[in-house]
């Protein structure tokens, strides 16, 4: 049995979710068995997710788990999978996901794969393939335990519908009081977050300041993109530090991943170089980052990137 | 107040990844290791900014490691710890690390179990957790920010296009992410003062891994990148629609 911990924000099931349980119904077809997912908290329309082909959807109703804290979400999903039985326990790693996990694997006393980018081999032993080294590398973890817990890595499949809604049901499993107060939860309205983004326009210090951003914005939002940037920006303070990508920021893998007056110092490309497809903007054709990327423009940005946006625009006003 | 960093060792961020040729592990010839960033960055720093805001207590740092690793464990001591643990293994899996930490931890009465939100080896994001579950306690992920008041902490911690605001009590483990403090560069005096800091050595409690890695291998070289003239931004709307299919 493999059971998918389904996360939701305020109730809403998102992408992340959707690309977790066809993560777990393409695992569970791979072992001949079958895939039940598993909602916390007062939940929305938990039964969906029978679409992206889990057999059983369960629900723990319980208002302690309307705010997240690790303790209680791990007794939780430990309480479901010893009524279930379930071998294979399959997460999103989220900022949730990822404080959930080590959590789990002690508890279970489970292996765990952090960031799974392709679904189990399961063909003697049960190997997952996950980056290492910041994207710059991959390996394949083997997982020995009885139970084994795995996290996808945002973008790494698409969600796919398998299966038909269910009925929802009730699961109990008693939980301890939580020791997390969580006083406040504010996310940025609109975009979608950079991890969970599949059209991303970055920029750097080509940009040569905060008050020339404009452009990048106006071409992010023809595109219906998110807006990420490289270190130097963010530690000048030109940019917000959650946009920073690379390395020491926020590793992504979008489908496509516009570079704009970013040269591609080794420690970016770490973060973007699983991106689908790369476009470099750039007036320096030396700049490393051409190297990394499928499509090239050597040119001077504040020319090109409004002259990408119309072309989008017009684009768009044919399709 | 007393704290306890975790630290790893990693990789130069600017090191060119290579394995050795049957990729079982790391070709380490040429490659410069380095305190894991965020565990010297933002955990260390904020755990000696909190003990000196409060004037009293002790910050520890922990690593698990050979003993080439008492490089990184000094600098450590440099930028300004008080005393620094060793636990002598080599270790090949987070669970491994997490076990030999609780296991030192459990009767030291820390208030505060700091480690980085992950290392940019092997960026598990786990260890942290895991320390948190062998000791049975609150857990804080990705703290961006972090202020104490007597016993109570309050962190923002990093959440999908935004941030959450908790409250706990200690004893708790927190993970650091970009933001939690500025990096520190360690001065003359810390260095000459960290060679006359305790650093001991503690063996390793038995562990057998239940996930290990198998095989590294690099990703499959780009071929080569296609010019699209600059006047032609048509065209490359074009290729992202029609060729690449990403638009």
């Amino acid at each position: 049995m493999v059971l998918v911990f389904a996360e939701n924000q305020k109730g809403i099931f998102k992408k992340a979710a959707f690309e977790a349980v066809t993560y777990g119904y393409k695992t569970a077809q791979a072992l001949g068995t079958d895939c039940i997912a598993l909602t916390l908290g007062t939940v929305q329309d938990a039964g969906a997710l029978g679409k992206y082909g889990a057999s059983k959807v369960y629900n723990i109703a319980d208002t302690k788990l309307d705010a997240f804290d690790s303790s209680v979400y791990t007794a939780a999903i430990a309480g479901a999978v010893e009524q279930t039985g379930a071998k294979v326990v399959i997460m999103s790693h989220t900022s949730t996901g990822r404080s959930l996990l080590g959590r789990l694997a002690v508890r279970l006393n489970a292996g765990s794969v952090p960031g799974a980018n392709s679904i189990p081999q399961t063909d003697g032993g049960f190997k997952v393939k996950r980056s290492v080294y910041s994207g710059k590398a991959f390996t394949d973890y083997e997982v020995k335990s009885d139970i084994k817990l795995i996290s996808v890595m945002g973008n790494s499949l698409q969600p796919e519908e398998n299966g038909s809604a269910v009925e929802a049901e009730a699961m109990e499993v008693s939980l301890p009081e939580p020791k997390v107060k969580v006083k406040e939860v504010s996310r940025a309205d609109g975009r979608v977050p950079l991890p969970e983004a599949e059209l991303v326009v970055s920029a750097g210090r080509g940009m040569k300041g905060p008050e020339n951003w404009e452009i990048i914005e106006t071409l992010a939002n023809e595109l219906g993109a998110t807006t990420a940037c490289s270190r130097p920006v963010a530690d000048v303070g030109w940019r917000p530090h959650h946009e920073h990508v690379g390395q020491t920021g926020i590793a992504i893998r979008p489908n496509l991943y516009i570079a704009v007056g970013i040269s591609g110092a080794i420690q970016h490309l770490a973060g973007v170089n699983n991106s689908k497809t790369i476009v470099v903007i750039n007036k320096d054709p030396e700049a490393p980052f051409f190297k990394a990327a499928d499509y090239g423009v050597v040119a001077d940005l504040f020319d090109v990137v409004p002259r990408l946006t119309e072309s989008i625009k017009k684009f768009k006003a044919e399709s | 107040m007393k704290i306890l960093v975790c630290v790893s060792k990693a990789p130069d961020t600017t090191t060119k990844i290579k394995f050795t040729d049957d990729g079982s592990q790391l070709d380490s010839n040429g490659v410069q290791y380095i305190m894991n960033p965020y565990d010297e960055w933002y955990a260390l720093v904020r755990a000696l900014e909190l003990k000196e805001a409060v004037g009293s207590g002790s910050v520890t740092i922990l690593n698990v490691g050979p003993a080439a690793n008492d490089t990184v464990i000094r600098k450590g001591l440099a930028i300004g710890a008080d005393n620094a643990v060793r636990i002598n293994a080599e270790a090949n899996s987070a669970m491994f690390i997490a076990k030999q930490v609780a296991d030192y931890a459990k009767n030291e009465g820390f208030d505060v179990i700091f480690a980085g939100k992950e290392s940019i080896d092997q960026n598990r994001s786990e260890v942290a957790a895991m320390i948190a579950e062998y000791l049975d306690l609150p857990f804080i992920s990705y703290a961006s920010h972090m202020e104490m008041n007597a016993n109570t902490a309050t962190i923002k911690r990093d959440i999908e296009g935004g941030v959450e605001v908790v409250e706990v009590e200690t004893p708790f483990v927190v993970s650091a992410a970009k933001g939690l403090a500025e990096q520190r560069i360690p001065n003359m005096r810390g260095i000459m003062m960290a060679k006359r800091k305790p650093l001991n050595v503690v063996e390793a409690v038995d562990f057998e891994d239940l996930v290990v890695p198998v095989h590294y291998e690099l990703p499959p070289e780009k071929s080569d990148v296609k010019l699209i003239d600059p006047e032609n931004m048509d065209e490359l709307v074009r290729l992202l629609h029609e060729e690449a299919k990403v638009i």
